[in-house]
């Protein structure tokens, strides 16, 4: 099996490649497929992922619940998707195979750790059959490898216990692939050496089995090719591969700092919200403050606590998380202060999927509160971009003195992409005044401060915050009389208040930009028009239907509420209306109540992005209709 | 602070229309608390008062300083959010049996185990006001309420003891008949470096008339109040006859001095740092029928939340610098693309 001579083996060049690493929980998957995202990023490929794992942390071993996988697309052109169907399955285990197998196009290549499918394995995973071996994978090129084995033998010599040796087999796997498809090693080296650097063993473990990985590759005579992707034509500039949930975190450090107001984070862990609070709790030189609260409520009403102190009070959630602070967001919109709520949004009802993607809470966050309680929302729409997203409710937060929600979902938090750093010199300028004097004189001379006097232009009230000389006032979520804030329970006031709230947010929309319209599109048969995480996806399968000749416009909605003042133009240009979305049409909805237009909805709920083929083949079911 | 300005008790008492029903106990609550203000050396608008929702969280309306009166059972939470952003503001809560206990036991429980510096005032009357009177988590059990018209059959919180089990650093008792002592305990609370607890008995004369009048009435204190004072045995009665031991089962006992003599009296140390004694003292009553501890139970400074945090942030400013956004984004390894 091995030569000394270095064989000769061709390479070809692929545009695009699309790997899904799969196995147990256990088997280091997500490490095994970020390793590769980075070692693909620092290439200059440009790249889309998709780590799909399961909500138990360990389910029972070898089993198809505990399959855990990531899927990740590396190209030499720009690409908005982690790709359809994988060309390459990487299976460590039979739960693994059975369970992916399905995602993989026909005629691609799986590569197996064939040390896992042994009969308890393989009964576990409901084979009766060993699928290595009965011709039930005559259609895929199938590699098995050894992968358990080499890797405890490269690690017998260096003093790593058994089991740890073994679980460097992922390493294994990621040599074997940088091997195949021609991906830097020293990226992955350095990462192992900085990652272990107080557990020489482990690291010496990964790094025996990672060239061991490449070495098989080069010599076991399996291999007819290496693959290369070459670097895609990308903007110039600095990269980095940045997730969603990263992105939005910086987004709102850089908010803090263009609005010299401090951060304060009020989170409750959950899934998928719970690495802002961990970035964000690695930020205390930015002057950030997080507080992990007893519960959700705890969170929010913390947070506007710090508002209420002239701070940029935030909390993070999840869906369920954004039901239980439903009543604390009704009380920012009666106190008029700042308040950022992110719903990084998951599979519902109830605790639902909380691993899984969805884009359901958009109703949630339009109506989700009791009486008429208008809150303007934000919707990032591609992992970078959550970091402009998060800067933009930001802005509109601290201008309007508004609870935002900013909506994200477990796609573009987990889902990472190259991002052209942005020069910070460029970003908006976010500054606040504060209420510093008395704003009003009283008719028999004395100046006073009426705390909901408002800025004619803005309509928000002045920002107060306690220790401020002269301002002295109080505040409550009690009907209040616009100017002087006093407690009003009078039928006219209520009537004047509850419009006065509604206009303020309506407002906004003379403060928001226009529509995004993707290319020449005047004259097309169709709009699709998305929001969200849905803009990879719908802007690949809009570019394969114009490839076709079809003629096809994309409106991406930021902006949900107010919508933008261009978007009723917009849809009303266009004969036929698409809207896809991770819910069962909640946006449609609105369009179609909003603009009277007949949009048509396409719906997934499945946990899953829609590929980019899916719509592609709505797009000319519609067009064909 | 020298150049804090003199105040009176008209300075902290704002313009608004005090709403509560008249002859209840809140008033004397509030003019102690206002009488109380001048004497803090404190700025007005350092001051803010935050409540949850409730007859009693209808306060923050009535003090000239800055306020949130916000939902039922947050308070505490409001209140931690708020210290953490300004530590240096005096951050006072206010709230109800009902708002303390039952919808927001949980933000209290958390306030004082973290130890934020809040004054949290719990102005226990025994029953839910603003309502009209259902039975609170402090009722006595058989409480024949509107929505307990056969008696409620749930056990009460004793808030003392509860505040001792949250790990509170800073626990009192009051009641609403003695302006001074509320005075007295309030400004302990407002002196303590941390969470500070202090459970005022109060009188809701149309819901629960009387709930405390068995302890608190003038003929009734001598002989139904325990007097709680450091340093002190603890002693109580027309001429002191009664006192508190603790028995060899580990519980706190009244007991006739004649009988056991005064060495045997268990002597009052409110910065005990155990706080097994100071939960015994807060069993010794079964409700406000039977002689009741009043005054500081426990006064054990430790860490408080709000420093903590603020002390991270200077420390890592000093490690690490100030934050610099621009290398925050090339923090990760980032390539080139020409």
């Amino acid at each position: 099996m091995t030569d000394t001579v270095p064989r000769i083996v061709g390479t070809r060049e692929l545009n695009r490649l699309v790997v899904r690493f799969a196995g147990d929980s256990g088997d280091g998957m997500q490490l095994t497929g970020d390793r590769f995202t980075s070692a693909s990023a620092l290439f200059g490929n440009d790249l889309a992922t998709l780590p799909e794992f399961p909500a138990e942390i360990r389910a029972p071993q070898g089993t198809l619940a505990g399959v855990s996988a990531f899927q990740v697309q590396v190209s030499d052109h720009d690409i908005t998707t982690p790709g359809d169907a994988p060309n390459v399955l990487v299976a460590m285990n039979p739960a693994a195979l059975r369970k992916e197998l399905m995602h993989l196009e026909f005629g691609g290549t799986v590569i197996v750790n064939q040390d896992a499918f042994v009969e308890r394995n393989l009964t576990k995973a409901g084979y009766d059959a060993d699928p290595l071996d009965d011709g039930s994978l005559d259609n895929y090129t199938l590699f098995k490898v050894p992968m358990t084995t080499i890797t405890k033998e490269v690690c017998k010599d260096l003093g790593v216990k058994p089991r740890d040796a073994e679980r460097s087999k992922n390493f294994f796997a990621l040599g074997l692939l940088s091997w195949l498809y021609s991906r830097p090693a020293q990226p992955t080296l350095d990462w192992i050496s900085a990652k272990f650097k107080r557990q020489q063993m482990i690291a010496d473990a990964n790094t025996a089995a990672f060239k061991a990985g490449m070495a098989f590759g080069e010599t076991a005579e399996l291999f007819d090719f290496t693959y290369e992707v070459k670097p895609a034509a990308l903007a110039p500039g600095t990269y980095t591969n940045v997730n969603g949930n990263t992105a939005l975190s910086w987004g709102l450090v850089a908010a803090s700092q263009q609005a010299k107001v401090p951060l304060f984070l009020g989170s409750y862990p959950i899934t998928p919200a719970s690495d802002i609070l961990h970035e964000l709790s690695q930020r205390k030189n930015f002057g950030v403050r997080t507080l992990q609260a007893e519960d959700e409520i705890a969170a929010v009403c913390a947070a506007l606590g710090a508002s209420f102190g002239g701070h940029l009070g935030i909390t993070t959630t999840s869906g369920p998380g954004i039901a239980l602070k439903g009543e604390t967001i009704g009380l920012a919109v009666s106190l008029e202060l700042p308040l950022l709520v992110i719903n990084i949004q998951r599979g519902g009802p109830s605790t639902g999927l909380p691993t899984k993607t969805e884009s359901a809470d958009l109703m949630q966050a339009m109506y989700g509160r009791h009486g008429e309680s208008p809150v303007p929302i934000v919707a990032a729409y591609s992992p970078s971009q959550c970091f402009f997203a998060a800067i933009e409710a930001a802005r509109i937060a601290l201008k309007y003195r508004t609870p935002v929600i900013l909506l994200s979902d477990g796609y573009l938090a987990n889902g990472s992409e190259p991002w052209l750093l942005p020069d910070v010199s460029t970003l908006p300028d976010l500054t606040v005044e504060f209420a510093t004097g008395p704003n009003h004189t009283k008719d028999d001379g004395t100046e006073v401060f009426w705390p909901y006097l408002r800025d004619p232009e803005t309509k928000a009230r002045p920002w107060a915050v306690p220790g401020t000389p002269g301002l002295t006032h109080r505040i409550g979520g009690i009907e209040k009389e616009d100017g002087t804030g006093n407690i009003n329970y009078e039928a006219d006031n209520h009537g004047y208040m509850v419009k006065l709230r509604e206009e303020r947010v309506a407002h906004i929309a003379n403060d928001i930009p226009p529509t995004m319209l993707d290319g020449d599109t005047g004259d097309a048969d169709l709009l699709v028009l998305g929001w969200g995480s849905t803009w990879g996806a719908i802007t690949s399968a809009v570019m394969r239907a114009r490839a076709e000749g079809r003629k096809v416009a994309h409106a991406h909605v930021t902006h949900l509420n107010p919508l933008p003042r261009d978007l009723g133009d917009i849809v009303r240009r266009y004969p036929k209306v698409l809207v896809p979305e991770m819910n069962l049409g909640q946006f449609c909805r609105i369009i179609r109540a909003e603009f009277l237009v007949d949009a048509q909805s396409v719906c997934k709920v499945e946990g899953i992005p829609f590929t980019a083929a899916e719509l592609h083949s709505h797009i000319n079911g519609v067009l064909d209709d | 602070m020298t150049d804090v300005p003199t105040t009176t008790k008209a300075d902290w008492t704002s313009d608004q229309e005090v709403r509560w029903c008249p002859g209840c106990g809140d008033y004397s609550i509030l003019t102690a608390v206002q009488m109380l203000m001048p004497e803090l050396n404190v700025r007005r608008e350092d001051t803010v008062f935050v409540s949850g929702i409730g007859c009693a969280a209808r306060f923050p309306y009535y003090m000239n300083t800055y306020g949130m009166h916000g939902i039922h059972g947050r308070a505490p939470a409001l209140a931690t959010g708020l210290a953490m952003a300004r530590p240096e503001l005096h951050v006072w809560v206010v709230g109800g049996d009902g708002d303390m206990l039952s919808i927001g036991g949980n933000h209290l429980l958390h306030a004082l185990r973290r130890n934020v510096n809040l004054n949290i005032l719990l102005f226990n009357n025994q029953i839910y006001g603003l309502t009209k009177g259902q039975y609170s988590p402090t009722s006595e059990i058989g409480k024949v309420t509107k929505s307990t018209p056969a008696g409620s059959i749930d056990e009460p919180f004793n808030p003392v003891s509860v505040a001792i089990g949250a790990e509170a650093s800073f626990v009192a008792r009051t009641h609403d008949m003695d302006r001074q002592h509320m005075m007295d305990m309030f400004r302990r609370a407002h002196d303590f470096p941390g969470a500070s607890f202090v459970e005022v008995f109060q009188n809701c004369n149309v819901f629960n008339d009387g709930a405390f009048g068995a302890i608190t009435k003038k003929d009734k204190r001598a002989s139904m109040l325990i007097p709680l004072e450091h340093g002190q045995p603890i002693r109580f009665g027309e001429n002191d006859e009664n006192g508190v031991v603790i028995n060899p089962q580990g519980s706190a006992e009244v007991v006739n001095v004649a009988d056991v003599g005064e060495s045997a009296l268990l002597v009052h140390d409110e910065t005990r740092q155990d706080p097994s004694l100071a939960f015994a003292l807060s069993r010794l009553s079964a409700g406000p029928f039977e002689p009741t501890p009043i005054g500081v139970y426990r006064a054990v400074e430790r860490s408080e939340y709000a420093g903590e945090a603020s002390k991270q942030l200077a420390l890592a400013q000093e490690q690490s610098g100030p934050g610099d956004l621009e290398a925050l984004l090339h923090s990760r390894p980032t390539w080139e693309v020409s």
